[in-house]
């Protein structure tokens, strides 16, 4: 009997197949390599690779690995998202690592195979892919979380994160479990098809709702939530900036694809197109209540992560084409945005520290009037002002539930965007109507920089990661349009 | 012979699974928490083979095999961050690390 | 034919308003100072050419509408901006443009010790003002001239208040002048003063706007020649209620009893505004609309006899108010609201043409004489009180003697002009009521006695106050020159109507007639008929004599026995506080009005926004970070809350799904 060898179409898979392999070339030049930051930017090219083969494979779906994976434009888009985050987080941590003495090899290996995780989940069609994804993910960001290996806080970040993600994808593990013994396959498409035929069973649907719990603590969904803060908090800054949008996108990208092959066209969609509304109106709620009173910037940004999350939510609840496109696009807004903030907050943490307070703002306008400036767009943008990215992002995604009938969603999510202009214009009003704050040393042997503010570090690749962010968030916001168009031209394969 | 009935080995499964569950939300030691949700994992890999011989259908053992996979990275790099933490602060009580809050 | 561009005399200013007001600051005083009287200048000629192609027109056909635009077409409601050029409008475009620009040099010399900033400020509001004005004269319809009078409110309001940091704080920086603190006439504070200005004109252009309102419900259109065309066809009642509400809007423009108190504190501003606009052109506005709307007016004889009555009233009663006056602008301010009365009583006795006479005149020689108070202000560091002033005769002669000549034209000394428009005025007035013509004749006599009581306390006798006196000296020419053109204008002026009798035509009269033409009885003709001319020539003499009688008594009071007016002050004790009080009408104001508006103001303010509406918002604010705050204690850090809800959260949710 011959036996059949499958053809696997692994071109379908190229972009996380270069990201794997260029982190597999980062481990390799590690043990030659005595200057870190060379690896940094060899993954910087990884990405760059990855990305431009991304644009050239076209929004052309090709299923691969027996309809396990597809590479369509949705995959695509969520891959030009995510290398877009790394590529920022890995200018970002250049220079970051090195000021706080963390340079390794290991950390952009580790990032790369967190950013092929999510690029995996993005494509993925079979709970199964879905399921390695979202570890090859997770493991990744668990051990980033604590790469700051001298600081408590670090490695609490990574142990919070840890063991509330594996609890998580327990719960995860059994959704899949339930619904696959529900309709007998663990292909999205063909629970798809078993669910249009008229079947129904109640273990599908507890699989259906163990499943969204998961994906819910990966896009931090109250009440799934409460990791994000403490671990956004402990996390070296590089890292917050690369699984704030990362993780929170390769959660929405499979979720969408998981409600919307698989449990899209049958009897339960508008179960949990409500599901995800409440999710919504609770997530953002919370996020923004929660972010109000913060001092610490990072902490803050935690909150609003949720918030945003929450914002994303709205879309999804749509359960519409244009909801999808609304998400799409809010992530992508939300890379430039999200990652530009942390990249100035990465700026002003000083040495030895790992998060920097509302005071390490007060005065930057005099002191950094062009990372003020940066700060202010992203903030501003965050907050959804037009005619910054972040503003459409927010129209797109509450229009989209404006025609899906939830306009009641779409009035609590204005009411939360300008609730959330009280934080994040709290920062600007430090920058700009604050005198700088005295140096008080709050660790032993830094006298010696006593009564000085805040060192700001900007070195050239952050200082790149701040200007490329800073200039997209304001050139996407001025021309929406090239990107609006892209992403109608990105369907769910 | 009869065979097992397809429900028993699900809600041993189930039961198992919310053991683990209560294991996590119950004990504060690192390590027994770990092996909680490995508890967990086991629970939903019993599932999976016994939903596999059911439907006679191999996607859940192949599934069971990933999950050991992933399983083992898991812990991995649990103990790695157990460790780690070890070296800071000398204790395996989640209660202790717990400086990150508000 | 120019007239067909009869916009370009609005368009020339409203250049020079944008240039000013946006680069002006930058150009410097020098191309300011030419730019914005030079816009006017040629506004000016625009107003002339058209005049000219006008009388080259036959005269039933001297109206030409020009539609610039349709600017509002909702539903039938339709409001062209277009505007109208008949002798009537281009009159007043001439008489606001060459006065406008003869004060427009003066101000180059007036403001010259002002900040460039100021500078340009103030040019670009004088242009905006001319612009404004035009707007409303021109204006073809009751919308358009609405917009006009309301932008001219504005200019009125703006220039008033233009030092508005003045008197702030009395101790506090004034204004710079030659370097040196200037202290502030304690009684005139700007910014209050452009305030009351335009509250109380509001109360007039609210009548105004019913009005409006009520043409158009009445008539279905504000154009005003379908107005006047279908005028004779609607109920006189209806007629009688439109003209008495735009009548309102005119007492209050043109500052009538009772809503006059706010031009005797626009003086605040600086002294060409009061000349421009509070003297010679906007407070003219209302008598201009009552002249422009005579069709509705002579249909409506009862509201054209409050006219009257209102004219002379008032006539009579800032003449008495401004006997003691001892504020020089001031004195000037209620003898305008005094000649305004006339004029009043004029377009109230269906003297149209002698109305808009008179208005020409009062703007040659009341222009003149607050440009001389102005430059005696100028001299002395804007010292006004004449009671510090006299003998300045000898110093400031050019001054002097225009202001001579202003106050004869005011007083109505014969053969000036001011003597020949009175004196039409009150000619019709006999002709209607002799009991109006002997109240018109009484405020004649007051007006000869306040305006040479004025003249010989401030330029005779000798100097009260030495350091102001030495410190006077005549003006530059920039301010003189501007003086004597309007004192030739004041003194020849009255060339534009001489009356019948002397035989020569009413040169206005007859320019006016073609748009007065309507009117059965009234232009050129109306002044042959009516009186004899026995009577008339009577009344001429008469009237001269009521002048000079006036002007001897101030002589006897104040040059030939300067101790009388004290002891007649003491002697008439009541009579004297009544008026110095200004009849008490301001406090009465003040009680009825002002106070209970600010306790109502203060009580919205500190009861309902202070206290409710900022208290549930800012509570509900606090209540929120409050609230996130409260959340934020929910995040323990410990893991096993966490988990916790995590499990809760999953329960939750499968339970929905299993229960839904």
């Amino acid at each position: 009997m011959p036996i059949e060898i499958p053809t696997l179409n692994f071109i379908a898979l190229a972009p996380p197949l270069i990201v794997i392999g260029t982190a597999l070339l980062v481990l390799l030049f590690d043990l030659a390599v005595t200057d870190k930051r060379v690896l940094g930017y060899l993954g910087l090219v990884g990405v760059v690779i990855a990305a431009g083969v991304s644009i050239a494979m076209g929004p052309r779906p090709a299923t691969t690995f027996q309809a396990m994976a597809i590479s369509d434009g949705y995959a695509l888009f969520f891959n030009l998202v995510f290398l877009a985050t790394a590529g920022l987080s890995i200018l970002i941590a250049i220079d970051y690592l090195e000021r706080h003495d963390l340079q390794r090899g290991e950390y952009y290996a580790l990032l790369l195979f967190s950013a092929s995780g999510m690029m995996l989940m993005a494509a993925a069609t079979d709970l199964i892919v879905v399921f390695l994804g979202l570890e090859i993910m997770s493991v990744a960001l668990y051990i980033l979380a604590g790469f700051n290996w001298r600081q408590l806080a670090s490695a609490e970040a990574a142990m919070k994160y840890f063991i509330l993600g594996a609890f998580a994808s327990a719960f995860f593990l059994y959704g899949a479990a339930l619904t696959y013994g529900a309709t007998g396959t663990t292909n999205l498409n063909q629970i798809g098809l078993w669910l249009s035929g008229g079947n129904s069973d109640p273990m599908a649907l507890v699989g259906l709702g163990l499943l969204l719990a998961g994906f819910a603590f990966k896009v931090a969904a109250v009440p799934f939530q409460w990791w994000t803060p403490d671990v956004y908090q402990g996390a070296p800054t590089s890292v917050t900036a690369f699984m704030s949008v990362g993780a929170k996108g390769a959660g929405f990208a499979a979720l969408i694809r998981v409600l919307r092959s698989g449990f899209g066209d049958s009897a339960y969609s508008a179960d949990w197109a409500l599901a995800a509304a409440v999710l919504a109106v609770l997530t953002m709620t919370f996020g923004n209540l929660a972010a109000l009173p913060q001092k610490d910037v990072k902490r803050m940004l935690g909150y609003s992560s949720i918030a945003h999350a929450g914002y994303i939510l709205v879309g999804v609840a749509a359960a519409s084409e244009s909801g999808v496109r609304g998400v799409l696009f809010y992530l992508l807004a939300y890379a430039f945005m999200n990652v530009g903030a942390f990249a100035v907050a990465s700026a002003l943490e000083r040495r030895g520290e790992f998060s920097t307070t509302q005071r390490d703002y007060a005065g930057l306008s005099q002191r950094e009037p062009l990372l003020a400036v940066a700060m202010t767009v992203f903030m501003l943008s965050l907050t959804g002002m037009p005619p910054l990215v972040g503003f459409w992002g927010k129209l797109f995604v509450f229009r989209a539930a404006v025609e899906a009938g939830m306009s009641w969603l779409a009035i609590v999510g204005v009411i939360n965007s300008a609730v959330s202009a009280f934080y994040y214009l709290g920062v600007v009003v430090q920058m700009y109507m604050r005198a700088p704050a005295e140096y008080s040393p709050r660790l032993v042997g830094e006298e010696s920089d006593a009564k000085k503010p805040a060192a700001v570090n900007l070195e050239v690749a952050i200082g790149t990661a701040v200007l490329l962010a800073m200039l997209l968030t304001v050139v996407l916001g001025l021309w929406p349009g090239p990107v609006a168009s892209l992403v109608t031209m990105m369907p769910l394969g | 012979m009869t065979a097992v009935p397809t429900s028993w080995f699900l809600l041993l499964s189930a039961i198992l699974f919310v053991i683990g569950a209560g294991g996590v939300l119950l004990r504060r030691n690192v390590l027994i928490m770990l092996m909680s949700v490995e508890m967990m994992m086991n629970a939903v890999n019993l599932t999976f083979i016994a939903l596999s011989r059911h439907l006679s259908s191999l996607t859940g053992q192949i599934f069971v095999f990933m999950v050991m996979a992933v399983a083992a990275v898991e812990v991995a790099v649990g103990l790695a961050i157990l460790i780690e933490l070890n070296r800071l602060r000398a204790t395996t009580d989640v209660d202790d690390v717990s400086s990150l809050k508000g | 034919m120019i007239i067909q561009s009869i916009w370009l005399a609005i368009a020339f200013p409203l250049a020079g308003l944008l240039f000013n007001g946006l680069l002006g600051r930058r150009l410097g005083r020098g191309v300011v100072g030419i730019v914005g009287p030079g816009t006017v200048a040629l506004a000016f000629v625009v107003g002339l050419f058209a005049g000219l192609d006008l009388l080259a027109l036959p005269a039933q056909d001297r109206a030409i509408v020009v539609t610039l635009w349709n600017w509002i077409s909702v539903g039938s409601f339709r409001a062209g901006m277009s505007l109208l050029a008949d002798p009537l409008s281009v009159l007043m475009v001439l008489v606001v443009t060459g006065v406008g620009f003869l004060i427009h040099v003066y101000s180059i010399g007036y403001m010259e010790h002002e900040e460039d900033r100021l500078y340009a400020r103030f040019f670009t509001f004088l242009n905006l003002f001319i612009v404004s004005m035009l707007i409303l004269v021109l204006a073809d319809n009751y919308l358009l001239m609405y917009v006009g009078w309301e932008l001219v409110g504005v200019c009125s309001y703006l220039l008033i208040g233009f030092w508005f940091r003045r008197g702030d704080d009395p101790q506090d920086p004034v204004r710079l002048k030659d370097g040196e603190l200037v202290p502030v006439p304690a009684n005139l504070n700007p910014a209050d003063s452009g305030k009351k200005a335009f509250i109380v004109n509001r109360v007039g252009d609210f009548g105004f706007a019913l009005g409006v309102f009520l043409i158009w419900t009445t008539f279905g259109t504000l154009n005003f020649a379908d107005v006047f065309g279908a005028a004779p066809e609607i109920a006189s009642g209806t007629v009688t209620v439109i003209t008495l509400l735009l009548f309102v809007g005119a007492v209050g423009k043109s500052a009538q009893l009772p809503l006059y108190v706010w031009l005797p504190d626009a003086m605040a501003g600086p002294t060409p505004v009061s000349a421009l606009i509070h003297a010679a052109t906007m407070v003219t506005a209302g008598v201009y609309m009552v002249a422009r709307s005579h069709a509705l007016y002579a249909l409506a004889p009862t509201t054209s006899l409050v006219v009257a009555l209102v004219g002379v009233i008032t006539a009579l009663y800032a003449a008495t108010i401004a006997l003691v006056q001892t504020d020089l602008k001031r004195v000037l301010a209620y003898s305008t609201i005094s000649q305004l009365g006339y004029m009043f009583l004029a377009v109230g006795v269906g003297a149209y043409a002698s109305g808009m006479f008179h208005l020409t005149t009062h703007a040659f020689f009341k222009a003149l004489l607050f440009l001389a108070a102005g430059s005696v202000m100028h001299a002395l560091g804007d010292v006004i009180d004449i009671r510090r002033m006299g003998g300045l005769r000898q110093k400031m002669p050019r001054t002097y003697w225009t202001f001579v000549i202003g106050a004869l034209a005011l007083a109505g000394f014969p053969l000036t002009s001011g003597f020949f428009s009175k004196d039409e005025i009150l000619a019709k007035a006999f002709e209607f009521s002799p009991i109006l013509w002997a109240l018109g004749l009484l405020t004649a006599l007051l007006t000869g006695f306040y305006t040479f009581r004025a003249l010989f306390v401030a330029f005779w006798g000798s100097a009260r106050d030495q350091e102001l006196f030495d410190h006077a000296h005549e003006s530059p020419g920039v301010m003189t020159w501007p003086l004597i053109l309007l004192a030739g204008l004041a003194l020849f002026g009255g060339i534009l109507g001489l009356p019948q009798i002397l035989g020569v035509d009413h040169a206005l009269a007859g320019w006016l007639h073609p748009a007065f033409a309507d009117l059965e009885g009234e232009g050129a003709e109306a002044i042959h008929h009516g009186l004899s001319a026995g009577l008339e020539w009577g009344l001429l003499g008469l009237s001269s004599v009521i002048a000079l009688l006036g002007i001897g008594l101030a002589y006897w009071f104040y040059v030939a026995n300067p101790g009388w007016p004290a002891d007649l002050a003491v002697r008439f004790k009541s009579v004297f506080k009544l008026l110095v009080n200004k009849y008490y009408v301001d406090d009465l104001y003040d009680l009825l009005f002002v106070d209970p508006g600010k306790a109502l103001a203060r009580f919205c303010a500190q009861g309902i926004d202070n206290a409710a509406i900022d208290g549930i918002i800012d509570g509900g604010a606090r209540l929120i970070v409050q609230g996130g705050a409260w959340l934020g204690r929910l995040q323990t850090g410990f893991i096993r809350h966490y988990a916790l809800a995590m499990f809760l959260g999953v329960i939750v949710v499968v339970a929905y799904f299993f229960l839904r």
